[in-house]
């Protein structure tokens, strides 16, 4: 029953809601190019330079480093974490089941400033000194989410009987493995580590409660924006960190192949709010 | 005499060595007995059906002998030798899941070849034999194609042949036909007879499980009518239908038309009883019954008529429509009716086992 003008409707609502999302992005990703230091548009002219400034940058890189170190280390946890949570839940039946299930999504839900607060206090209650791997612990909370969503959806649209299937006809538990379980799963685990790893380098919120005196990308960002230093800079480096979320947004969203997957926001429009937020200081 | 003649009939299991031999198997799932002493023989080349309502343990047999479960007690062999602590991958058997359990990565090539890729056979060999078992399940030339491009009766017939194709000894069936609607479902019945046979000269046994008598008695050489995990009737359908031995069983396998008389329990099946007109004779007679006609359902080929009898209880009665229209049947309802049957046509069945149980 759809008319041609609800089609219209719908049409014009649709970019426009596009537009809202991705003409901030599209702007600071332009500002990156801009030879002036001042902000307006249309920019100035086009030039590299400040790419070459913030690679120079050497806190720049170490905040790269660490942002780099503590997405690889936390999707690693939540590939193994999140994995064996998903088996367990999926495969057995025990009490509390349900519960447990809750508590694993919990922290996707819960607010980061709640997650960052708890996580500061648990460390200063347990006298844990601040450092990459309370980083790490921080993102954990939310990467495990992720994955663990990726693979129980995946084992949940899979018949039960794959692996007795494979059994069956004659496979023992390695072969079933390597040419059943890992097939079917692998797509799962790629863009569930892909989202968890995008998610990571941006997050702010989290980092700012359990860094301490260190500073990964983002939070190097928002220092530099609040302090309205090194403008320019700072927007190749926004440039640099859409790239990096996007793209492996995009993969994992192929990969699986379905666009419900639950998560924070998407990387991407956080990473604009963030950047054109301080743009107008 | 007439039980004895139907024995004979019956594949000589117990000469041979049977191909699947379950002792006094049970399985309990925490309090849930699913299998409760089960004794069964099936010779090799056998279509057997296990038969029952939905929960009476039929699949958790199949997974006994599948090797998915182990047995609480009890001990399962395949041509004579014990199997019970086997492995599925090392048990010549193989199952056609009921939701096919294709595997959603691999062609349709890839996954009926699994079988014998897994123990080694080269590449050659394999093409050889997925083509021709393709042939046999009437799906030529789709060996490129994934699960998902298939329909449903066409992943049930690789879910067919990618059993077949490794050659089991026994072939596990457990509903395959469950998930097709009717008119596939029937023509699939006389398909999976006709590979059977084509198969048979193998030497593969076929174990069926279904819920649907109608499947178990037209495609069965025997069966089994399964209650609470528990075996109540084994023998070919024509022996389980005409002469069931209990009132679970009469009840299962058509309608539960159960009559007592001097104590005695018999079953009539519905299309044995001549319905004619209540003419106040022959009462007394011990094969006849009147009563009023309660029910009637018009089902196109024939009626069923369930009537209400004098003396108590009811009797369905079926007809077919060899002269009467759908009106006519319908006006039946309410009418005087006079039930009779040839006195062999009324089997005596033992009381229903539950009752039996609670005794104990
Ligand atoms: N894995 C299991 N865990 C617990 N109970 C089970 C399991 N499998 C089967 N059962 C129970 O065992 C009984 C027999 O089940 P099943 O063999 O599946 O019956 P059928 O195939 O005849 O419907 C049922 O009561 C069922 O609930
Ligand atoms: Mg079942």
């Amino acid at each position: 029953m759809e008319t041609r003008s609800t089609r219209i409707g719908l049409g014009v609502a649709t970019v426009a809601v596009i537009a809202f999302l991705w003409l901030p992005l599209l702007l600071i990703m332009a500002y990156a190019f801009n030879s002036s230091t001042i902000q307006s548009w249309p920019i100035s002219g086009f030039t590299f330079h400040w790419f070459h400034e913030a690679w120079r940058d050497p806190e720049v890189r170490k905040s790269l480093t660490l942002s780099l170190k503590v997405g690889l280390a936390a999707t690693a946890i939540a590939l193994i974490l999140g994995t064996a949570a998903a088996a367990a839940i999926y495969r057995f039946r025990f009490f509390g089941r349900e519960a447990v299930s809750f508590l694993l999504l919990l922290p996707i839900a819960l607010p980061g400033i709640i997650t960052g607060m708890a996580l500061n206090s648990f460390f200063n209650f347990g006298g844990v000194q601040l450092s990459m791997w309370t980083i790490v612990a921080g993102h954990a909370t939310f990467c495990v989410v992720i994955v663990y969503n990726n693979v129980l959806a995946r084992l949940r649209r899979s018949s039960p009987s794959l692996i007795e299937a494979s059994m069956d006809l004659g496979a023992d538990g390695w072969q079933t493995f390597r040419w059943v379980i890992w097939p079917v799963l692998s797509t799962a685990l790629v863009a569930g580590g892909l989202l968890a790893f995008a998610l990571s380098f941006d997050e702010v919120i989290v980092t700012t409660f359990t860094a301490g005196a260190q500073t990964t990308l983002p939070i190097f960002i928002l220092d530099n924006i609040q302090r309205g230093q090194q403008l320019p800079v700072v927007n190749a480096i926004v440039f640099v960190v859409i790239l990096v979320t996007v793209i492996p947004v995009t993969i994992a969203q192929r990969l699986t192949g379905d666009t419900g997957v639950l998560r924070r926001g998407t990387a991407a429009s956080k990473a604009a709010a963030a950047a054109t937020g301080g743009g107008a200081v | 005499m007439a039980i004895q003649e139907h024995a004979a009939a019956v594949p000589t299991a117990g000469v041979d060595v049977p191909d699947v031999r379950l002792v006094g198997v049970r399985k309990t799932y925490g309090d849930v007995v699913a299998v409760d002493g089960v004794d069964l023989e099936i010779a090799s080349g056998e279509f057997f059906t296990l038969l029952g309502p939905s929960g009476s343990g039929k699949t958790t047999t199949l997974r006994l002998i599948a090797g998915f479960e182990r047995p609480d007690k009890g001990r399962i062999e395949l041509a004579g030798h014990d199997v019970t602590g086997r492995p599925p991958y090392s048990r010549d058997v193989n199952t056609v899941f009921q939701d096919y359990a294709l595997f959603p990565h691999m062609t349709v090539a890839e996954n009926v070849g699994y079988g014998l890729r897994v123990r080694g056979v080269g590449r050659r060999e394999r093409r050889l034999r997925v083509d021709e078992i393709l042939k046999v399940v009437q799906l030529p030339g789709l060996g490129e194609r994934k699960p998902v491009q298939l329909s449903g009766g066409q992943r049930q017939r690789v879910a067919l042949a990618r059993a077949l194709v490794n050659h089991p000894q026994v072939l596990l069936l457990d509903e395959p036909l469950g998930a097709l609607d009717l008119k596939l479902r029937q023509e699939m019945q006389i398909e999976l007879k006709r590979i059977q046979r084509a198969v048979r000269e193998v030497g593969i046994t076929f174990v069926y499980v279904t819920h649907d008598q109608e499947e178990a008695l037209t495609m069965s050489d025997r069966l089994a009518v399964f209650n609470e995990g528990r075996i109540e009737q084994i023998g070919t359908p024509a022996a389980v239908y005409e002469r069931p031995e209990n009132a679970f069983v009469a009840g299962f396998v058509g309608a539960s038309n159960v009559l007592r008389r001097a104590g005695h329990t018999f079953t009539v099946r519905p299309e044995k009883i001549r319905m004619t007109n209540d003419g106040g004779a022959r009462r007394d007679d011990e094969n006849a019954a009147t009563g009023r006609i309660r029910d009637v359902v018009y089902a196109g080929m024939f009626t069923r008529y369930v009537v209400d009898l004098d003396d108590g209880g009811e009797l369905v009665v079926v007809r077919q429509n060899l002269e009467t229209s759908s009106t006519e049947a319908l006006d039946a309802r309410g009418r005087r009716v006079l039930l009779e049957w040839r006195p062999e046509h009324a089997i005596e069945t033992k009381p229903q086992r539950e009752e039996k149980h609670e005794s104990v």
